[in-house]
């Protein structure tokens, strides 16, 4: 209902990582002054492998609504076979943005209009080093090349200190690689 | 300094800082990610406290009981059926006057089962004699842990800081970290001024005759009845030991100053949303909706319910042209029993608002923004004509 208040939905598989990302993403977001950052996991019944997503709620007060986005500003999603399994898009913005690992140019996904930002995340990964298959350090790169909404220097520090012990380094370099490597398409 | 983590993370976060010394729990969603962290805690020993697990909730009681007998600071946490299983242990808890702090993630009652978020588990809890906080934020969590470890050994009776399900327990958002030596300033060690001890052996909680007696020496000694009364004397006098309590941690740490209620957008309202939990700073965004508006509107959030903080409740609301309380707890057969506790509460005031009763969110039935909207325009919009039943918020029968 808050107007101030940007609604970004992520989109990922049980045991992939979202719900980190999304926190790496809040606590970046905090960092550069974004006082309201509330992440609502979905709640219940999750398990690996299985659909799931998450809300981010990012604003410059205090957030005290706490209960799940249904039109979200943005969507962020970790794996491109879960456009065949879930409506990612329902209840985005007319104006929303998509962000998509996946390995085709923008230009052919369709979301009725919106914008669409594309990275292979999992090539990218892999290609700074880690396990295939790793992509939630990756993706916030290509987040934050197709948002701007938190500079990409704070998002590192972000993900290096959330991967304290898991090769922090080598996530870093997914995201950047990441940043370096999306590309944003237009509408159709 | 500031951390982003979930409320069961500030609820853990609370506990270590207050240097518990044993924790007994067993897991129930959505509590299990607390006693996780305090296992984790202890293992990398950061807390030096024993952890034992245990096969149930009456178990995890017993062991806190025995601990905080034995004088150490004793902490567990539960959900819904595992609160109700600990239930004949919660009261011996209180009579024993243990110092006992435990946390709930509110959940609903099985059966059905849900694992999802609803009040009943606590608000069911009510006359046990525990007292109840309520935190509205992770914040909240962290700071009334630590407050409640304090006023639990002060006043020799046991805590509960509740807070609501999945919505706070599973929710990120920012919190700030207490500084652990000022916690250490503000909480005192516990010292126990009679504990079980192998040196110095001694009966606890005997059988205890109808009448008073005279003990061993000739000193007359109170019966049942005299030890119940002094517990609710005890409790009532706490009120006035939790403001104290609330004024240091605010004198410390630049937080809190609203011990029983916390207003919003009250002091010239002439209607007053009133409700427990996370709940009553979700209306704060429909609150500033109807301002736009014009309608004079205000939320109070209700952050400690026992001891019930009645003077507080009366000062707050009388004067006021209408009360809307909404509850996600009910006392069955009857109404909410916050609405009933506000209801008796208001009853010898001199003026006094009308009155009326939601219910809703049961099971972790979403609480649409729209939707408080519009009920609350409704019950300002027609005040005085509400009926005493309590109606219910989005049943879609």
């Amino acid at each position: 209902m808050k107007k101030d208040i940007l609604e970004i939905r992520w989109h990922g598989r049980g045991g992939q990582g979202a719900i980190t990302a999304a926190k790496i993403v809040a606590n970046a977001a905090f960092a550069s002054g974004y006082k309201g950052a509330v992440m609502t996991p979905t709640f219940g019944t999750e398990r690996r492998g299985a659909a799931v997503f998450t809300s981010l709620k990012i604003s410059k007060e205090k957030i005290y609504d706490l209960s799940p986005i249904t039109t979200p500003d943005m969507i962020i999603v970790l794996d491109h076979t879960l456009l065949e399994e879930v409506d990612v898009a329902a209840g985005l913005k007319d104006d929303g943005l998509v962000v998509l690992n996946g390995a085709k140019s923008p230009e052919e996904y369709d979301f009725k209009g919106r914008k669409v930002a594309v990275c292979d995340v999992t090539r990218y990964g892999v290609q700074a080093g880690l396990p295939p298959g790793i992509v939630n350090s990756g993706i916030i790169g290509a987040f934050s090349k197709a948002t701007g909404l938190v500079e990409i220097d704070v998002l590192l520090e972000a993900i290096q200190k959330e991967f304290n012990g898991k090769r922090p380094e080598l996530n870093a370099k997914a995201a950047q690689l990441a940043y370096d490597n999306t590309a944003v398409g237009g509408s159709k | 300094m500031h951390i982003i983590d979930s409320g069961n993370v500030a609820a853990a976060t609370g506990v270590k800082l207050s240097r518990a010394q044993v924790i007994a729990a067993y897991p129930i969603t959505p509590q299990t990610p607390l006693t996780e962290k305090l296992s984790e805690f202890v293992e990398s020993e950061e807390l030096d406290a024993q952890y034992i697990p245990v096969e149930s909730e009456h178990s995890a009681m017993a062991v806190c009981i025995a601990a905080s007998t034995a004088g150490t600071r004793a902490f567990t946490a539960t959900s819904a059926n595992g609160l109700l299983y600990m239930n004949e242990q919660l009261h011996w808890a209180v009579g024993a006057r243990l110092p006992i702090v435990m946390c709930v993630a509110n959940r609903g009652i099985g059966a059905p089962w849900t694992v999802w978020n609803d009040q009943q588990d606590t608000i069911a809890q009510r006359d046990v004699g525990w007292i109840q906080i309520y935190a509205n934020d992770h914040q909240q969590i962290i700071d009334s842990v630590i407050k409640a470890f304090r006023l639990a050994q002060t006043v020799s009776i046991p805590v509960m800081v509740c807070y609501d399900g999945y919505l706070l327990s599973h929710t990120y958002m920012p919190f700030d970290l207490p500084d652990q030596e000022k916690v250490d300033e503000f909480l005192p060690p516990f010292k126990a001024a009679n504990f079980l001890d192998p040196e110095n052996p001694g009966n606890f909680n005997p059988v205890t005759l109808p009448d008073v007696r005279p003990d061993q020496s000739g000193t007359t000694r109170p019966g049942y009845i005299e030890i119940r009364h002094r517990l609710q004397m005890d409790l009532r006098a706490s009120l006035e030991v939790y403001k104290e309590i609330d004024a240091d941690y605010k004198k410390d740490f630049g937080r809190g100053g609203h011990p029983f209620v916390e207003e919003y957008k009250c002091d010239d309202a002439d209607f007053v949303a009133v409700c427990i939990g996370s709940l009553s700073y979700h209306l704060r965004d429909v609150i500033d909706a109807m301002r736009e508006d014009g309608i004079p509107v205000g939320v109070m959030g209700v952050q400690l319910y026992r001891p019930f903080p009645d003077q507080a409740i009366v000062q707050a609301l009388a004067g006021k042209k209408h009360v809307i309380v909404f509850e996600k707890a009910l006392s069955y057969g009857n109404q909410g029993a916050l609405y009933a506790d506000i209801k008796s509460a208001l009853y010898n005031a001199a003026d006094r608002p009308t009155i009326q009763n939601f219910i809703l969110g049961l099971g972790g039935r979403e609480i649409k923004t729209e939707q408080l909207l519009a009920v609350l325009r409704e019950a300002c919009a027609k005040p005085g004509t509400a009926e005493d039943t309590p109606r219910w918020v989005g049943l879609k029968l």
